[in-house]
């Protein structure tokens, strides 16, 4: 009980310095951002760029993979002549998973370091911690992954999936395979909780019925009590938007209790093809809804693994966040080309219709909301923890955070 | 009638756990006023013992009995040296030894974190204990069974431990009255030192099991040491009965609060109700008779 006490104690001292160190910022915000303030300076032979994640606390496992990829696209672009004929010179730093501290790194990269532009974040606090501070500076953020939607900002860009790109398409597949009942399990915090509020509603527009929602705070590991509401509820389907190492409870008494990709398959959106083997079960025949598995063909793809590999070795997979991070860094360069400046209101009127030929496929900006459009994809595990593609959208899906191209969305209801 | 046994039957093995974890607990507080919150990662060092076992020993089947008496090694020895570099230089000091074990807390959970790594690895399940029995409509997992029948073992060994040996005698001794056992020609220290190793190794043990549902990882001690301290306070300082008993009624209505409501709100609930019991009774569910000064 005294431990909770010094947490809650820690953790106010935490809110109040971030919340210091925002308003501190937020006085800079006056006037039109003409980017007058701007420090980056591009009369030399090279351009900084920042990279910020997590390299240490509980997030490192997963941001590292991201930093590992971005130093990959930093390589092949400097070797390749640089954006504009500029060398990038990286000044990297360790959000340590904490909020507060990337606000406080965020602002010390584009104000101290003067840098062109902040490439990293993984959890949604954080880059709600980052926003207001990138957006007085007037400065840029490349934002790698999937997260739960309903924003937009003009100095981020967001290169991993919003709902409509992951969510959507996942309910989109369980309708194709004639799923009547569905069955929700999250972690609870944000994402969870937003992602099957979106859930719900389309459910209820696709005739399917949700036969339980349980949630299990994201430190609780033990689902037993809640698989054995899923062994009564027998649901076609089970929706995973379970975090972390929570993951292995809930898989672990799912199977413990009987149940099996035969009787109530799973379909997860944070198990990719690094957790896949560390759940302590054979998960063959589960699946996950990503823009992104390593089993994508294309020739992009196979020069992207292969120079994966060959740098970080052979058991490293590649994921959908550490490609969207990848691909974020090739963006950049392409969105100052077109804009042929370093200018952060140059590139965001250019922004519009950009592309890259990704290891993903081809992808393209946003102008309007900054994100980019990304094709839905459903894998199913197979025996080597890799994801058999088994079912795709047509085509690239346009980014729509705020579903305001979705009629049976209504932010305000249940 | 399944609304009814499922939780009754999943809270038991919560409990179990929890009884597990809180004898060491209860015994050091006891004897020896520690509150050392470096006691959940005696557990992560059982769940990891697990792991690595299991790397070593690759028959799945016999690898977790394996790791048990090697978990009680290691943990105990983990507990050994905590007591002789830090916790011998603070006896009768709650709250430093709260303060520094807090910080040995953080401390073996980064290490934990440096050499495992931060996603924690997976421990797999024995044949034998992968399967379920059907009672009254719920799949009731061998595993749970499992962990109920290794917290009454442990707390069997432990009980004729304190009532049968020599060594129960002086530390019963002990706790009732320290100075007296001393000048009895008890030698406290080595009574203490051996508490401690008992009492770590336990958790130990209770590491081999938590592994059994969630694997490993650096954070498994600090989900469960809050309410391994919550049984303590509840079932009484010294108290095996208590302790017992505590442990069984936190985890059973912890179990059914997360059957009718939700885990979150079991949580508040189980947390309120031990802030009122402790208003009513907060000498907790039994007392014990000390002629100690402390």
């Amino acid at each position: 009980m005294f431990h909770s006490r010094s947490r809650l104690a820690t953790g106010s001292v935490l809110v109040l310095t971030a919340a210091l160190s925002l308003s501190a910022c937020g006085g800079s915000k006056s006037g039109e951002s003409s980017s007058a303030e701007s420090c980056v300076d591009t009369s030399g032979d090279t351009i900084k760029l920042g990279f910020l994640n997590s390299t240490s606390g509980a997030m490192a496992i997963s941001e590292q993979t991201v930093r590992d990829s971005l130093v990959m696209a930093l390589e092949e672009i400097n070797a390749d002549g640089g954006i504009l004929g500029k060398k990038i010179e990286p000044v990297v730093e360790d959000g340590a998973s904490d909020p507060a501290v990337f606000a406080e790194k965020i602002e010390k990269l584009l104000t101290g370091d003067c840098v062109a532009a902040v490439f990293g974040g993984w959890t949604s606090a954080s880059r709600k911690a980052m926003l207001p501070v990138v957006e007085a500076d007037n400065g840029l953020l490349f934002y790698p992954v999937q997260y739960e939607g309903l924003e937009a900002s003009k100095n981020i860009y967001y290169t991993g999936a919003t709902t409509n790109q992951q969510i959507i398409p996942a309910m989109d597949f369980l309708k194709s395979k004639g799923v009547k009942t569905l069955f929700l399990a999250g972690s609870d915090y944000v994402f969870p909780r937003t992602a099957n509020k979106i859930i719900k509603q389309y459910a209820k527009e696709l005739g399917i019925e949700i036969v339980g929602e349980e949630y299990v705070p994201l430190d609780d590991d033990d689902w037993t009590t809640q698989v054995s509401k899923i062994v009564k509820a027998k649901p076609d389907f089970v929706f995973n938007t379970i975090n972390g190492s929570s993951n292995v409870g809930f898989i672990k008494a799912y199977y413990e209790q009987g149940l099996s990709p035969e009787t109530s398959p799973i379909i997860s959106v944070s198990i990719a093809e690094e957790e896949a083997p560390a759940m302590g079960k054979d998960v063959t025949g589960q699946f996950a809804a990503w823009n992104y598995f390593q089993s994508v063909k294309s020739p992009t793809n196979d020069a992207f693994i292969k120079a994966f590999k060959a740098k970080y070795g052979d058991k490293r997979p590649t994921s959908d966040p550490m490609e969207a991070a990848y691909t974020s860094l090739y963006l950049y360069k392409a969105l100052v080309e077109k804009a042929d400046s370093f200018d952060v209101d140059k590139i965001n009127a250019a922004a519009d219709g950009v592309t890259f030929d990704a290891p993903e496929g081809t992808v393209t900006i946003d102008g309007e909301n900054h994100h980019i459009a990304k094709t839905g994809l459903i894998g199913r595990i197979n025996k080597d923890n890799q994801f058999d593609v088994v079912w795709s959208s047509d085509a690239p899906i346009e980014p729509d955070p705020f579903l305001k191209g979705y009629s049976w969305w209504d932010p305000s209801g249940e | 009638m399944d609304a009814f046994t499922t939780p009754l039957l999943a809270g038991a093995a919560t409990g179990a756990l929890l009884l597990i974890a809180a004898l060491g607990l209860a015994l050091t507080f006891g004897q020896m006023g520690v509150i050392n919150m470096a006691h959940g990662e005696f557990l992560m060092a059982g769940a990891y013992t697990a792991y690595l076992t299991q790397q070593v020993v690759t028959n799945t089947d016999i690898s977790i009995l394996v790791a048990l008496p090697v978990a009680f090694l290691v943990a105990g020895l983990l507990g050994l040296l905590l007591e002789v570099a830090i916790i011998q230089w603070m006896y009768r000091r709650p709250l430093d030894t709260l303060l520094v074990t807090v910080g040995v807390s953080l401390l073996l959970q980064q290490l934990a974190k440096d050499v495992f790594g931060a996603q924690g690895d997976p421990v797999h399940t024995p044949g034998w204990l992968d399967g379920n029995v059907d009672v009254f409509g719920y799949h009731w997992p061998y595993r749970q069974m499992f962990t109920i029948v290794l917290a009454l073992a442990a707390l069997g060994a432990l009980g004729a431990l304190l009532k049968y040996t020599a060594y129960g005698r002086q530390i019963r001794a002990t706790v009732q009255n320290r100075d007296l056992a001393e000048t009895m020609g008890v030698s406290t220290r080595t009574v203490d030192r051996v508490t401690f190793f008992v009492g770590s190794g336990l958790a130990g043990i209770g590491g081999v099991a938590v592994s059994l549902i969630s694997g490993t990882n650096p954070n498994l001690g600090t989900t469960y040491i809050i309410s391994a301290f919550l049984v303590v306070v509840a079932g009484g300082l010294g108290q095996l009965k208590g302790t017992v008993i505590a442990a069984f009624a936190v985890g059973i209505v912890t179990a059914y609060l997360t059957d009718w409501y939700s885990s979150s709100m079991a949580q508040v609930v189980t947390f309120g109700l031990v802030v009122v019991f402790l208003q009513l009774r907060p000498q907790g569910l039994f007392t014990v008779r000390t002629r100690g000064l402390a």
